[in-house]
């Protein structure tokens, strides 16, 4: 490893290693093993047919009573669902464990989409707080803007708002892609442990603040860098991915990517390694 | 968890009692302990109105003592005298409830501080609101109710700021509701939500400048504090900028003046606020829904960021 005293800035982060987001401390991660496929399904998952389709009004319904009637809606086989009215209701399909393609005509309040696992949503408006919180697969479009905590502790999937969004965005994240079309509040990444983030706009102060790994690229201007958050180099195959993804995501699609900073941790806050006093005490 | 919500509607006049309790009673999930309501109505603005209290609602659910009913009708005796003796007139009054009196006042000062001083001297008495278009009402129970008992609903005006308050670190109390009046400013009103965690070491401060606080609720120190900025010539806007320094904790807040509104979020942006902004209308909410409720269209909201102040005209 080079003399992290004397390096700039800039390259210390890469010449730690710290660029190829492969955690090798104790890992949690397991792998898919197809032999042991028919292990792998939800109770109460549905077999659904995109392409029948049907609308649902939740003006006059709670949010228990519309995510129930959506879920009796994938049980018939429902596959593409339209919601009417939403107006700002918090808590609206949270908990879809399931393929499902999912269409908001209207904005969500609060925890919008959370803790789900393989829907793909477009909101055809905005969003308040929490939106996908713990989403685990699939693919969350807001067309205007988000409030904070958007896609906080997000594990996979990818997680696009067209407009700004709010403070702490990816908050705790620990995979997935969260993209933002407009500017990023203050707080972005604060604590993120994997996973990547994009902001074309502006972001706010303290930006990674305190993040344990995962990347997160910004087209405008930086507030602040949060502890521990330092610039990294943008390679080439950087470039590519955010090409690619940007594409993929109807967004930023003529954004000029070569100019964007890449922030890493800087992993002096780690201490994985650390012994526990006691662990110490026995080591001795 | 409390919940905040305020319109401004710019070169027009509309309901804002009925459009306000829609607002706050879409967030009455947030807490329903205290509701109130800053009014800015149409008037002639010739004089003041002053809203005030003799006593405390010592219903359900109130943290305060019982009283005999009869002290009341003692207190306002006081008050009315004391106002004869500064000379102001009390050219109508309203007792809306035992405890709670609207005079409209003929008197002319420039500085309320005096008058103010000598009208809560008396014990038991809290002036809510002085102002020549500001009214604040305020008690315990949700929006709905409040607005009821204070038959709200049929207010014009041009702006208002309203609460919905879960009591957490003072008593459950009418003394303890927002808004809280920028004493000893008139028309100038706050609501905020969220905690202050220098808000001792502000309050002695302001204290030893002659500031006065009625309560020991940390929102409190919010109005005080941009009052005591104004009353040495500082703007609204000027004032809330220097508090996202001078006051330390997590804050979302609002201020209304006679003739304008304005809102601040503090440096973590760590309490929720959704706003609306046209070219007629601004309308701000700890949730969307609450403007859904004037607003059920769709349209286009955004959080203000961190650090954030804002202030618009009527």
């Amino acid at each position: 490893m080079a003399n992290l005293k004397t390096v700039s800035k800039k390259s210390k982060a890469q010449s730690m290693g710290m660029h190829t987001e492969v955690l090798t401390g104790r890992t949690q991660q397991k792998f898919f093993n197809p032999d042991e496929a028919e292990n792998f399904y939800y109770f109460g998952t549905y077999d659904v047919d995109f392409n029948k389709r049907t609308e649902l009004d939740v003006k006059d319904m709670t949010a228990p009573e519309a995510n129930k009637e959506i879920d009796n809606l994938m049980s018939q086989g429902y596959g593409t669902i339209v919601i009417k009215n939403p107006q700002g209701k918090h808590s609206l399909g949270v908990g879809i464990l399931n393929k499902l393609n999912l269409i908001f005509e209207g904005s969500l309040g609060y925890f919008g989409m959370g803790s789900c696992d393989g829907p793909i949503v477009r909101i055809n408006g905005r969003v308040g707080w929490s939106c996908a919180e713990n989403l685990m697969a699939g693919k969350v479009v807001i067309e205007k803007n988000a409030g904070s905590c958007f896609g906080a502790a997000i594990r996979g999937g990818d997680l696009i708002c067209k407009g700004s969004v709010g403070a702490r965005t990816g908050i705790d994240m620990k995979g997935g892609t969260i993209i933002i079309g407009g500017d990023a509040g203050a707080f972005t990444g604060f604590m993120m442990q994997r996973g990547r983030i994009i902001i074309l706009g502006d972001v706010g102060i303290n930006l990674g603040d305190s993040m344990y790994d995962g990347t997160i690229f910004v087209g405008g201007e930086i507030g602040s860098y949060g502890s521990d958050a330092v610039d990294s180099e943008l390679t080439p195959s950087d470039q590519d991915w955010l090409k690619r993804k940007l594409k993929v995501a109807e967004i930023g699609e003529n954004f000029d990517v070569s100019k964007m900073k890449k922030i890493v941790a800087g992993k002096k806050l780690w201490n994985y390694d650390n012994l526990e006093p006691t662990e110490k005490k026995g080591a001795i | 968890m409390c919940g905040i919500a305020g319109l401004i509607h710019r070169g027009k006049s509309s309901n804002v009692g009925s459009e306000l309790q829609g607002m706050l009673q879409a967030l009455k999930h947030r807490g329903e302990d205290s509701t109130g309501y800053a009014l800015y109505g149409d008037t002639d603005g010739k004089n003041f109105i002053m809203r005030f209290k003799v006593g405390e609602n010592v219903g359900e659910g109130s943290s305060s003592v019982m009283e005999d009913v009869s002290v009341y009708d003692e207190r306002k005796k006081i008050v009315d005298e004391t106002l004869a003796e500064m000379g102001a007139k009390v050219v109508k009054e309203e007792r809306t409830l035992p405890y709670s009196l609207r005079y409209e006042i003929d008197y002319e000062t420039k500085d309320l501080l005096d008058f103010s001083q000598r009208i809560e001297s008396i014990p038991g008495v809290e002036i809510l609101s002085m102002g020549k278009s500001l009214e604040v009402i305020k008690d315990l129970g949700n929006a709905k109710m409040v607005c009821d008992r204070y038959s709200l609903d049929k207010v014009i005006g041009t702006h208002a700021i309203g609460h919905a308050r879960m009591a957490t670190e003072s008593g459950v109390d009418i003394k303890s509701a927002h808004p809280f009046w920028g004493y000893p400013f008139s028309d100038v009103s706050v609501v905020h939500n969220g905690q202050l965690t220098n808000y001792w070491n502000n309050r002695r401060v302001l204290e030893n400048k002659g500031m006065r606080f009625m309560s020991e609720c940390d929102s409190e120190l919010i109005a005080v504090y941009i009052a005591e900025k104004m009353r040495h010539g500082a703007t609204l806007e000027e004032g809330m900028k220097e508090s996202l320094t001078g006051l330390d904790g997590v804050f979302t807040y609002f201020v209304a003046t006679k003739d304008s509104l304005g809102m601040a979020k503090d440096t973590m942006a760590a309490k929720p606020l959704v706003l609306y902004e046209s070219d007629d209308l601004v309308a701000m909410g700890s949730e969307e829904i609450a403007i859904r409720s004037v607003l059920p269209q769709e349209i286009d909201t955004y959080d203000p960021f961190d650090g954030e102040v804002k202030v618009w005209q009527i």
